[in-house]
């Protein structure tokens, strides 16, 4: 595949150099001529020095012969213009926008940037899963079918601990697929199965349903 | 009219001076304070401080009662990014869009938003001054 990834930061970088690796195509773009000169020291000549937002060098780029473009840079508006041009000029099947303001991700797909990914978003669902009192994470969205898979801790403060699965009142459309449990292997839970004290329960559900998954789930 | 105007430059500063005085009610807005110095003396609408691709800001500073939204700061990206909020987000019924670059411009114009790109419009006063 023939990508082009418009920003040379850390980001762009180590996302080149694992797309070069998994043998694609690829093609930085980044507007600061040191960091342009680094990076074909370090990786071969790979980046052309110009803005990705403009039309003029997304074309030096042959970016009409670009499987996928993927904008990288510090600022949303940013990648949010390389991704609009890409695809309404250059007719670029498939665009990624990296967003830092996670309110940003809904609004760059209305505008119809194919995915957007906030850095925020992931960074904080991580640490949040680091503290105690956050019992929720989540895992996955699938777009497309409007599904979330999310991941829920069961502590010894839960009023569910010693609760079967079928006296849980689970939001509609909501399946427990999975509870992983302390040095056991993971098991598919039943109506039958008792909640314990440090479960890890994945769950697939609705996005609109996830607090009401967590508290059927923690009590909380 | 009510008028929020993104980027308070010259243009912006300008413009704001100018409708405030035929009587519109006028909000620019900008991230440094130190625009607002080319505010007149005069001048009788508000001016705040923020970044005009955040949708907080943007109700802030009552985008969703306006009946037009410009915007004029120095960054084409962030023109097009506010006024693309402003347009779909908040149904502002005027919106308009500075952008410098003209092929940009092109495209954003294809795409529905109302560009200036005064490199064209400039570039073009140029030549007829030259050839009248």
């Amino acid at each position: 595949m023939y990508i082009i990834i418009v920003g040379g930061g850390r980001l762009g970088y180590y996302l080149a150099k694992a797309l070069l690796d998994e043998g694609h195509e690829v093609l930085i773009l980044e507007k600061d001529a040191a960091v342009c000169q680094s990076i074909n020291n370090e990786l071969g000549s790979i980046c052309l020095r110009g803005d990705g937002c403009e039309a003029m060098t997304l074309e030096q780029a042959g970016t009409s012969r670009a499987d996928m473009l993927i904008a990288v840079t510090g600022e949303d508006e940013d990648n949010l213009v390389a991704c609009q041009v890409a695809k309404h000029k250059f007719k670029v099947l498939r665009t990624i926008a990296r967003v830092r303001n996670p309110r940003n991700e809904d609004f760059f797909r209305q505008l119809g940037v194919d995915v957007a990914v906030s850095s925020t978003s992931i960074i904080l669902e991580h640490i949040k899963h680091e503290l105690p009192t956050h019992p929720l994470m989540h895992l996955l969205t699938i777009q497309e079918k409007e599904l979330e898979i999310v991941e829920v801790t069961i502590s010894p403060e839960s009023i569910t601990v010693g609760k079967q699965v079928r006296e849980l009142s689970l939001p509609p459309e909501s399946i427990l697929s999975l509870v992983i449990r302390k040095e056991r292997k993971p098991t598919v839970p039943t109506g039958t199965t008792t909640l314990q004290d440090g479960d890890q329960i994945i769950a697939v559900t609705r996005p609109e349903s996830v607090e009401a998954l967590k508290s059927a789930l923690t009590g909380s | 009219m009510k008028v929020v105007i993104m980027g308070c430059g010259r243009v912006g500063a300008q413009l704001a001076a100018m409708l405030d005085k035929e009587g519109h009610q006028v909000t620019t807005l900008d991230i440094d304070a130190y625009s607002f110095r080319r505010l007149p003396p005069e001048f009788g609408g508000s001016a705040i401080i923020g970044n005009g691709v955040d949708e907080e800001t943007l109700k802030k500073v009552g985008i969703e009662e306006a009946d037009a939204f410009v915007a004029v700061t120095q960054g084409d990206n962030r023109n097009v990014m506010a006024s693309q909020i402003a347009k779909h987000k908040f149904k502002v019924p005027r919106v308009i869009c500075r952008i410098y670059d003209p092929l940009r411009s092109d495209i954003y114009s294809l795409l529905g938003l109302e560009a200036i790109s005064p490199t064209t419009v400039f570039a073009q006063m140029l030549k007829e001054k030259l050839e009248g």
